[in-house]
């Protein structure tokens, strides 16, 4: 076992490593500089009065914020001799389950290139660039032919897949009875129980207040929405990475949430992620990619039918073609159990000099990706923030929802999690429903992989996320869909088939999220 | 009796202890549409419990010619009374004029302001029908000869008739009829409307009147805003449906997809701008859009026919632009009743079930309510207040009972209601 200091030592030297050469270290530096022209500073005590100038004006505020951002984001390091492909997934069924799902899914895209004889990528002629640049604000009026093309997958596929996941180091020879798992998900991985959420999400207890429960019409704004505003602004006017994490638990007012949100993942919007994005858009300006026809589609079969999102086409073709072009976000494959697909120049297929990620980004869209974006189009309207804010949303936690690993916020987990709390707690439901051949996860694994997203009312989507972001965990999504479970549970004990089952969990636009959330974890008889 | 289909209908069926009348049979509620009223109004003899759904002289909020002339005449007697900052206030409709009357005061004002884009829009007709935008005076130079000569055409047909309106008093039903064939305004257009994703939009708000005076007004807190299809831009001014919001205009627009559902309810809308804009500036909104309801009915005020008998149920046309302040483009005196979703359908049916507790044929309610259902009370001969009861001194912050756009639990609230009621009438 490691020891806790060398473990200590080894994420200081990784988080030191990486943030050296980054433009906040560059930024510091001449911060430091600068503040030698300042009265304040003498050369008998330059160290310590340049800390307390950098702590004064707010500068290790910004290196406490990403120091945080990265202990978030990066796991800690399992042992120092563990080679790399353990930070990415330390169960090696689980590496190759997900390498033959990769290799399926990329199998796919090239028989649909094929078939369809569209390269993967092309250049733009001069006259299509011109002409997207005139359009980039309204792609959405854009019709293209898009028949031909389908989704590379779907999230049932995905399921299918996760079905037939085995530990072979396993035996589980018992027939599927009481004493075990009923469910679709045959693997031991280790998920909470109750009590155990009950401790890791006390804020979302009964005696604490939250919003979507207490800013309710009935309750008077002096019991807790007023100082819950009030600390929400201080917060922000101290921007504290950790204070807004531990903040949104309970929520954010609506009038601050854009703002907290980008305090928790350190997005400050500089000059030079503008430019970056701006050197995204004319990359999908000169490119053509495959992907950015199955963006297209994805985002007219669904977001575009929403009745909240349509108004948002535009900007989603904004931010995902930039997505796809991205290269930085190959970099969360290093704790992600994915790899990016690799594709090779025309002619030198096995060739590894001739090797390209594709997409530039590594992740191929599926059936619902773009319901990712839409909702953060409540919150920010400047393209290049919307970019960041997603992408990051996307490298801390979206990646979990579609490739296999183990980690506790990784679908198959999740997938776990919400069975076991259902088969634990509504015992009878749960074997009524496997009974009729609906198994439970059969109809919320849609609602997991996607965050809820399309699913529930905006505001209260956006309530969840913000404990998602509060939590740094995906957990709440498993937690919420067994709960919803448990609501609906005497009309679905009436039911008799999975198409019924289905109708009375087809429409959860009315649900209050924060209530059927508190009411499962806190007020059930366990 | 009802004489609409759809969600009235449906509404008023279920109804407990109510009973559709048949064809001849006497009514003691009646929803009818406008030309019912024309005709038959003045000659039904109603008792005094009876109701019915329109004031008879209406379009003088509803015509778009009268509403201006209205609150133009409104204006100058604020600025009298009280002063250039209280007449201010009624800002919040674009420049119009009458046409072909005000010919030559529209002509003075377009050459003031070159450049800019007007909308022609008939008074009488709804929908978006006979409504194009111009920005050269030739566009309606043409317009105008063909008017002139059908105009003419028909002076010299019905001998001395008056065309041109009196300045006030009542108006024959003749000279409505004339002026619905001919008479247009010309209104400046608004060019900088807000817009959410590249899309313009106009908002429905239901105000209902049961009394003008003295004035006493609710308003709904649910209501939706109306989306464009297509992107906003002002290089396409033959493109009917960019500029126009009318969910009737938009369903023939070529790529207009019902499954798409062009609306926003108006929650929806307050949260956008609430995390855009902050609270502040939101509440500054609604409360200007307030400050447009009453205005525009106290402005007609003196002019509609007051009758005990008569309820309206009007929807107001809302535009708002990228300053944040909002303009009365029209009023509605016939809101359409018809349902584009499941979701829209279940909004008008709860509409009219609260506007029927409100109308309160049962004879349930005391008078004193400042809430029913979705419908708070904005004005009762006087600013209502959100504290205390109805009635009592407004003290210290006045805070206007508006709820538009704000949570809607209407079951709840009418059952506590009704079962007060109750509780007091049997004690």
């Amino acid at each position: 076992m490691l020891d806790p200091d060398s473990g200590l030592s080894l994420t200081i030297a990784r988080i030191v490593r990486r943030l050296q050469g980054s433009s906040l270290h560059s930024q510091l530096e001449r911060q430091a500089r600068v503040s030698l022209h300042k009265p304040e500073i003498k050369l008998e005590s330059l160290k310590e009065d340049i800390k307390d100038f950098l702590k004064t004006s707010g500068w290790e505020k910004k290196l406490q914020n990403a120091v945080y951002s990265e202990l978030n984001v990066f796991p800690s390091p399992c042992h120092p001799a563990a080679p790399p492909e353990h930070m990415k997934e330390p169960l090696a069924y689980m590496r190759k389950a997900q390498g033959s799902w990769e290799k399926r899914i990329l199998k796919s895209l090239n028989s649909m290139c094929t078939e369809l004889s569209i390269p993967l990528a092309q250049k733009r002629p001069a006259s299509e660039q011109k002409e997207l640049l005139n359009k980039w604000n309204e792609m959405g009026t854009d019709e293209p032919d898009l028949s031909l093309f389908r989704p590379v997958y779907a999230p049932k596929d995905f399921l299918e897949v996760l079905m037939n996941l085995r530990n072979p180091n396993y035996e589980n020879g018992e027939q599927p009875s009481f004493r075990n798992h009923l469910g679709l998900i045959q693997v031991p991985l280790k998920v909470k129980d109750i009590p155990e959420l009950k401790e890791d999400f006390s804020e979302l207890g009964l005696n604490t207040g939250q919003l979507g429960i207490d800013d309710s019409a009935q309750v008077p704004p002096e019991f807790f929405e007023n100082e819950h505003v009030r600390v929400g602004q201080k917060v922000l006017a101290e921007q504290d990475s950790a204070a807004a994490q531990q903040y949104v638990r309970q929520g954010c007012p609506t009038a601050l949430r854009a703002d907290l949100w980008a305090l928790i993942l350190n997005i400050s919007n500089q000059p030079e992620d503008i430019l970056y994005y701006e050197q995204l858009k004319s990359n999908v300006i000169q490119y053509d990619l495959l992907v950015d026809s199955l963006i297209y589609k994805d985002v007219k079969l669904t977001a575009s039918n929403d009745d909240y999102y349509f108004v948002f086409e535009d900007y989603l073709y904004q931010v995902l073609l930039c997505f796809s072009r991205d290269t930085s976000v190959l970099e969360h494959f290093t704790y992600s159990s994915a790899t990016p697909p690799k594709s090779y120049i025309r002619g030198k297929l096995g060739i590894e000099e001739y090797a390209v990620f594709y997409p530039p980004n590594g992740v191929i869209p599926f059936h619902g990706f773009s319901m990712y974006v839409a909702p953060l189009c409540f919150l920010y309207h400047e393209p290049s923030k919307l970019y960041q804010i997603f992408r990051e949303m996307y490298v801390r936690f979206f990646f979990r929802l579609h490739s296999i690993s183990s980690h506790p916020s990784g679908i198959v987990s999740l997938c776990l999690l919400f069975e076991t709390l259902l088969q634990t707690h509504l015992p009878q439901l749960f074997y009524h429903l496997r009974e009729i051949g609906a198994q439970p996860l059969r109809i919320s694994f849609k609602w997991m992989v996607r965050a809820f997203s399309g699913y529930l009312a905006t505001d209260q989507l956006l309530l969840l996320w913000d404990r998602i972001l509060g939590y740094n965990s995906l957990e709440i999504l498993a937690v919420l869909a067994a709960a919803v479970f448990a609501f609906r549970a005497v009309n679905l004990m009436e039911v008799t088939s999975l198409a019924a089952a289905e109708a009375v969990l087809a429409d959860l636009s009315t649900l209050k999220v924060m209530p059927l959330l508190q009411i499962f974890l806190f007020a059930t008889v366990t | 009796k009802c004489g609409l289909a759809g969600p009235v209908l449906d509404v008023l069926s279920r109804r407990p202890g109510w009973q559709q009348a048949k064809d001849e049979e006497e009514w003691d509620f009646l929803w009818c549409d406008v030309s019912w009223l024309r005709e038959n109004f003045d000659h039904t003899y109603m008792e005094e419990h009876v109701r019915i759904c329109h004031f008879r002289n209406h379009y003088e909020l509803s015509r778009k010619n009268y509403l201006v002339k209205n609150l133009k005449r409104f204006r100058k007697q604020l600025e009298r009374e009280a002063g250039k900052l209280e007449a201010a206030k009624c800002d919040f409709f674009p420049k119009t004029f009458e046409m072909p009357s005000e010919y030559h005061l529209f002509v003075e004002e377009f050459r003031k302001k070159p450049g800019i884009t007007w909308i022609m829009k008939p008074v009488g007709r709804s929908q978006g029908k006979g409504i194009f935008l111009f920005r050269k005076l030739k566009d309606i130079i043409d317009w105008k000869k063909v008017r002139k000569t059908m105009v003419e055409k028909q002076f010299l047909e019905r001998g001395n008739c008056m065309l041109f309106l009196s300045q006030d008093g009542v108006r024959t039903d003749e000279q409505k009829d004339e002026t619905q064939i001919e008479t247009y305004v010309a209104q400046q257009y608004i060019e900088n409307p807000y817009l959410i994703g590249g899309r313009k939009f106009d908002l429905r708000v239901y105000v209902l009147v049961t009394s003008y005076i003295p004035l006493k007004a609710w308003l709904y807190r649910d209501g939706f805003a109306r989306f464009s299809n297509t992107r906003f831009t002002l290089n396409s001014i033959d493109d009917h449906y960019v500029h126009l919001t009318n969910v009737a205009v938009q369903k023939t627009a070529p790529d207009y997809d019902p499954e798409k559902g062009c609306k926003w309810m108006i929650q929806q809308l307050r949260q956008y701008l609430t995390a855009k804009h902050g609270a502040g500036s939101v509440e500054v909104l609604f409360a200007d859009m307030d400050n447009i309801f009453i205005k525009s009915l106290q402005s007609v005020q003196k002019v509609i026919i007051s009758d005990k008998h008569c309820f309206e149920l009007y929807g107001y046309d809302i535009l708002i632009d990228r300053d944040l302040k909002p303009w009365l483009l029209e009023v509605n005196a016939s809101p359409s009743l018809v349902a584009s979703s499941q979701e829209d359908y279940e909004l008008k049916c709860h509409l009219l079930k609260d506007t029927l507790h409100i109308v309160d044929m049962e004879g349930r309610l005391t008078g004193k309510e400042k809430r029913v259902g979705g419908f708070d009370l904005i004005w009762n001969d006087g600013p209502v207040s959100r504290e205390g009861n109805l009635g009592a001194p407004v003290n210290g912050n006045f805070m206007a009972n508006t709820h538009l756009g704000c949570y809607n639990d209407r079951k709840q609230q009418l059952k506590q209601l009704f079962r007060t009621l109750s509780a007091q009438q049997t004690a």
